[in-house]
């Protein structure tokens, strides 16, 4: 029996791992990552500060897909390399602590291993700064401005201080304007925190003078934080922002209490101390030798504790006196954290000049949410300017065609499942179907009540009643969702105090729209000029030959459809729902009445009043809308006072009485 | 109020009962309804009519009590206000602090009192506060909490704040002549500010939870609530006669026919004389007065007042209740009241049979408001009388 040839079996095993080693090399196109780190494979395993440049450089130089992936993980030890080829992998752990490898260039896993089988490559901390370092100026000298931006965007929002040579490394390199414009603020901003050198942060800071974006303010009110301090006196070198007097500036128990609560002083029993302690010396139903149930007042409290402190078994009571004595030894002060009082003086100048264009852009801010308010309510009420204001019927169910029309939108958006062109016919749609409820509204109720104004108001009432319970059965009582399009989705801002949504700039526009649609029909056409004659005088209008009843009818369908549009837009700004209706009801009412009865431009005041006022009630008070109804209702009852016709009042004979 | 005296030759005078037959009719089925109940009822006799039934009368009187001042302030003065339930969730809410406060006051001590030494005044309102206000996140008692401990100060104020609340309003509105619809959206538009006032967590009334536990009066927290039901069924039942008497009083005589001329012709009253804005304002008052002491027994029997109680949609209901019933006509109010608002808590409280048609099945609580609501329209429009416009063919076959 021959000898089995050992020594072919030993080659063989030594070969077979050589042989297989070219096989990476064959894929080169798909994995230029892999292969350029192989190329270095002796550094990117045990990576050294000194020789990382080299690995980091030819990195950038070669700007493969997936390069910041790798540098993230490389720093935070998540690259593998498996020790029989000398391949890096990404590891994530698998199931038993196991872990998953995962391809550099694909990001496909490639095998289950155990910790054991490959080596981690340990980066310390001196390699990780470094690499850290190289992401940030490789992204900021990349060629694609896009990813410039994002870099600089990125630096905002974790600022550092190892950032200000590579910033201006990189602002030097920098040849779009708009993207060296940000770099040298950002430069300012983080040399402003962070500079060594008092004289550039002071330069910086005067740099930053008149910014009002958030994060130049974030950084000048952290450089002017302060802390609450107290001394026997101010300390040499401090740098105080401000003195407290005691009794002034900072309550008198207040300032005790940081005594005693920095040890300076023995703490103050109160009330509830007293209590405890008393409850603590309860002897046989007596504390002190006073009987338990005479202790119902803090006086006898007080004097028994005090029966006690003089047998020693209680804290002292500080008394008022010993209070002031006591806060008198110490001077309380606010201290900058940032000693040197040249930056903090420089701070303070530049916060102060930013104030006057900081209040004016928020009176814009607040100016263009009030108007968008203002053209909401508009469209709320500029069908009633017409039903009620030209016509002079009171229509209580005029919020429930708004509702009408909003469950309109809803309903073709569920048919039609683009948001646009759902959008663009719900619109005639809804305008179509209250017209047709008003038509129908006008022909069986109100025609037979124009005499009766009063029963007008309750027979409407009726109605309103009944279509929102219809409403409910129908639609149930959960809000519906009106989507708009997501070209009306963003938002436009300004800078980082004026933005405003698009849909309301759209609602904004409608509002517009109607406004000259409705003063069209009024005074341009034969419409128009009938419905005129007729709300002066119907008998008159009526001998020339003008149908009243017709006249009627179509205008106060004209007005219900015009609800029912206005709901449509009303549902993409708020929720669609069986009461979102009576929710605008009085309110526009009284955007009716405030503004002048029969006046479109009235009507238009009144809106622009009502909301300016919400707006303007809502910001001495923020965050509390309820706040600012009750007082804008208030305020309108005050004003109906003062002006019972409204802003735009008629006068002559079209003021009909 | 000084009426001048304009003529000198006097009709024979007639006494309130002679002007109003209706009063002595009413009284009487007042009373004899009084004592059936009582008879029937679980506390003092035969506990046919459950605590539960006798609570849901209790409050059906108070607020046929509340329809008799709607009546007034609308059928006979022409003053549609949409606001008198505010006036009665005034009065609710100015009794339940007293309730509330005095209730949680007796918890409290009990809880303080078992500890080793007696509670202080302070730490107990302190307490108080804490424990009735820790709902919206405060521990301080609000300022117009300040009378919540004594009964007599509570029930001044159910009485003092809607008066107030609609002499001052009532003084502006009529002082700039706003009339009509005008009026009625204005009354509407205090309605609602009022409920969004009392919306907020801030304003010391416990924002939309409202006042809660009212039922449990204190000083009797160990009667049943059987007895305790019949106690204010009985001040329900005296209410209304005594407010019945009171408006019928005041709606007959020279008084009423001036305040029934405003109604129908305001300008007129006004250039032959007389001082139509006192007379609406003292109407206007005099029944917001009556509609706060109607809320002040009312919530205490329904056990909790929030703010929706007072949106302006239950200021409409009772609009509709009257107008149903009959304007002008003070029992037409009290059958409207009680007769829908009866039908109404049958018809959405699940007692109702729901009636199946094969295709479609009719759930009264969903289809109970369309019906009011077309039905009330309707009335408007063909019966402007209301049901109380029936006894009228009664009336009129008598000689």
């Amino acid at each position: 029996m021959p000898r089995p040839p050992w020594f072919l079996i030993l080659v063989a095993c030594l070969t077979v791992p050589l042989l297989l080693r070219p096989a990476p090399l064959a894929a080169q196109t798909e994995t230029p990552l892999q292969d350029l780190l192989q190329s270095m494979q002796q550094i990117v395993a045990s990576p050294s500060r000194a020789r990382v440049a080299e690995v980091l450089d030819a990195l950038q130089q070669a700007d493969a897909p997936g390069t910041t992936t790798f540098l993230n993980r490389w720093a935070a030890r998540e690259v593998y390399e498996r020790p029989e080829d000398g391949l890096f992998f990404y590891g994530r752990e698998g199931a038993a602590r196991s872990l998953i490898l995962i391809d550099i260039d694909t990001d496909a896993d490639i095998a289950e291993v155990t910790t054991r089988d490959v080596n981690q490559i340990r980066v310390n901390a001196g390699v990780r700064r470094e690499i850290e370092a190289a992401m940030v100026s490789f992204e900021l000298l990349n060629p694609d401005p896009a990813r410039r931006s994002a870099a600089l965007a990125a630096i905002a929002r974790s600022p550092d201080p190892e950032q200000i040579p590579l910033l201006e490394a990189a602002l030097e390199a920098e040849e779009q304007a708009a993207i060296a414009t940000r770099m040298a603020r950002l430069l300012d901003l983080l040399n402003a925190r962070f500079a060594t050198d008092s004289a550039i942060r002071v330069a910086a800071i005067e740099g930053l003078r008149g910014d009002i974006s958030t994060e130049a303010r974030r950084a000048l009110n952290q450089i002017l934080a302060t802390s609450a301090e107290l001394a026997p006196e101010i300390p040499a070198g401090s740098n105080v922002a401000r003195i407290r007097v005691p009794g002034q500036d900072i309550d008198l128990l207040a300032a005790y209490q940081r005594l005693s609560d920095a040890g300076l002083a023995p703490p103050r029993p109160g009330r509830n101390a007293i209590r405890d302690a008393l409850r603590a010396n309860v002897v046989d139903g007596e504390v002190g030798g006073i009987p338990v149930h005479q202790l119902h007042t803090d006086e006898m409290r007080r004097a028994t504790y005090r029966a006690l402190e003089a047998a020693g078994s209680v804290p002292p009571l500080v008394t008022q006196a010993d209070i002031e004595a006591a806060v008198a030894e110490y001077v309380f002060f606010d201290q900058y954290l940032e000693p040197d009082p040249a930056v903090t003086d420089a701070a303070r100048a530049a916060l102060d000049s930013t104030r006057t264009a900081i209040s004016l852009w928020q009176f814009l801010s607040l100016s263009i949410d009030a108007l968008s308010l203002a053209s909401i309510f508009f469209l709320a009420a500029i069908g009633l300017a017409i039903t009620f204001g030209v016509m002079r019927v009171i229509n209580m169910a005029h919020g429930e065609f708004i509702m009408m029309g909003a469950y309109t939108g809803y309903v073709v958006q569920t048919m039609i499942p683009n948001y646009t062109t759902s959008l663009i016919v719900a619109l005639p749609l809804a305008f179509l179907v209250t017209f047709a409820a008003g038509v129908a509204m006008e022909r069986t109720v109100i025609r037979h009540l124009y005499s009766r104004p009063l029963e007008t108001l309750l027979a409407t009432f009726g109605i309103s009643i009944a279509l929102q319970q219809l409403a409910k059965n129908i639609f149930g009582t959960q809000a519906r969702p009106l989507t708009s399009p997501d070209w009306l989705a963003g938002s436009i801002a300004l800078n980082d105090l004026v933005s405003v949504s698009t849909i309301r700039v759209a609602i904004f526009v409608m509002a517009l729209a109607f406004l000259l649609i409705l003063l069209f029909i009024l005074n341009r056409t034969r419409l128009g000029l009938e419905v005129r004659a007729v709300t002066q005088n119907p008998g008159m209008a009526a001998s020339m030959g003008i149908n009243p009843d017709r006249i009627n009818m179509l205008t106060f369908g004209l007005g219900s459809g015009i609800a029912g549009v206005a709901g449509v837009s009303i549902g993409l700004v708020a929720q669609v729902t069986s009461e979102m209706g009576a929710n605008y009801i009085v309110q526009s009412f009284m955007t009716v009445v405030v503004g002048g009865v029969g006046s479109v431009f009235g009507t238009l005041a009144g809106a622009t009043l009502i909301g300016a006022l919400q707006k303007g009630i809502e910001w001495f008070n923020p965050g509390n809308t309820l706040a600012a109804q009750t007082y804008m209702v208030l305020f309108i009852i005050l004003f109906i006072q003062f002006r019972p016709k409204g802003i735009v009042a008629l006068k002559g004979r079209a003021a009909g009485d | 109020m000084d009426i001048p005296r304009k003529t000198a030759a006097r009709p024979r005078r007639r006494t309130l009962f002679q002007d109003n037959p209706s009063v002595l009719w009413f009284m009487g089925l007042l009373g004899l309804f009084t004592l059936g109940v009582t008879i029937l009822s679980e506390g003092f006799g035969l506990g046919l009519i459950s605590t539960n039934l006798v609570k849901i009368l209790g409050m059906t009187l108070c607020l046929c009590l509340i329809a008799i001042a709607m009546d007034v302030v609308w059928g006979y003065c022409g003053i549609l206000s949409l606001g008198h339930f505010a006036f009665f969730g005034l009065g609710g809410y100015m009794i339940g602090m007293w309730l509330m406060y005095a209730r949680t006051e007796i918890v409290i001590r009990g809880s303080l009192g078992r500890g080793t030494i007696p509670p202080t005044e302070l730490e107990v309102s302190e307490a108080v506060a804490a424990q009735i206000f820790g709902v919206v996140g405060s521990s301080e008692l609000p300022a117009i909490w300040m009378f919540a401990h004594s009964l007599p100060a509570q029930l001044a104020l159910v009485v003092l704040v809607p008066g107030l609340l609609a002499l001052i309003f009532g003084w502006l509105a009529f002082r700039s002549r706003v009339t009509g619809v005008y009026l009625s959206i204005l009354t509407q538009a205090m309605t609602l500010a009022l409920s969004l006032y009392l919306f907020q967590n801030d304003t010391g009334l416990r924002g939309n939870n409202g006042l809660s536990g009212l039922q449990n009066i204190p000083g009797a927290l160990d009667v049943p609530q059987s007895i305790i039901s019949m106690w204010f069924f009985w001040a329900s039942a005296f209410m209304l006669g005594a407010g019945y008497l009171l408006f019928a009083w005041v709606v007959s005589g020279k008084f009423g026919s001036v305040i029934r001329a405003i109604r129908d012709n305001e300008a007129r009253v006004r250039f032959l004389g007389y001082n139509v804005e006192g007379y609406k304002l003292f109407i206007f008052t005099l029944t917001a007065v009556i509609s706060g002491i109607a809320g002040a027994l009312y919530y205490p029997q329904a056990g909790i007042i929030n703010p929706a109680e007072i949106a302006p949609i239950a200021s409409i209901y009772l609009a509709v209740w009257v107008a149903i019933g009959g304007r002008g006509r003070l029992y037409g109010a009290v059958i409207g009241a009680a007769s829908v608002s009866l039908l109404s808590s049958w018809l959405t409280g699940g007692g109702a049979p729901n009636i199946d048609l094969g295709f479609y099945r009719i759930v009264w609580t969903d289809w109970w408001l369309v019906l009011l609501g077309l039905g009330f329209v309707l009335v408007t429009l063909f019966f402007p009388k209301g049901i109380g416009g029936l006894f009228d063919y009664l009336v009129r076959k008598q000689p």
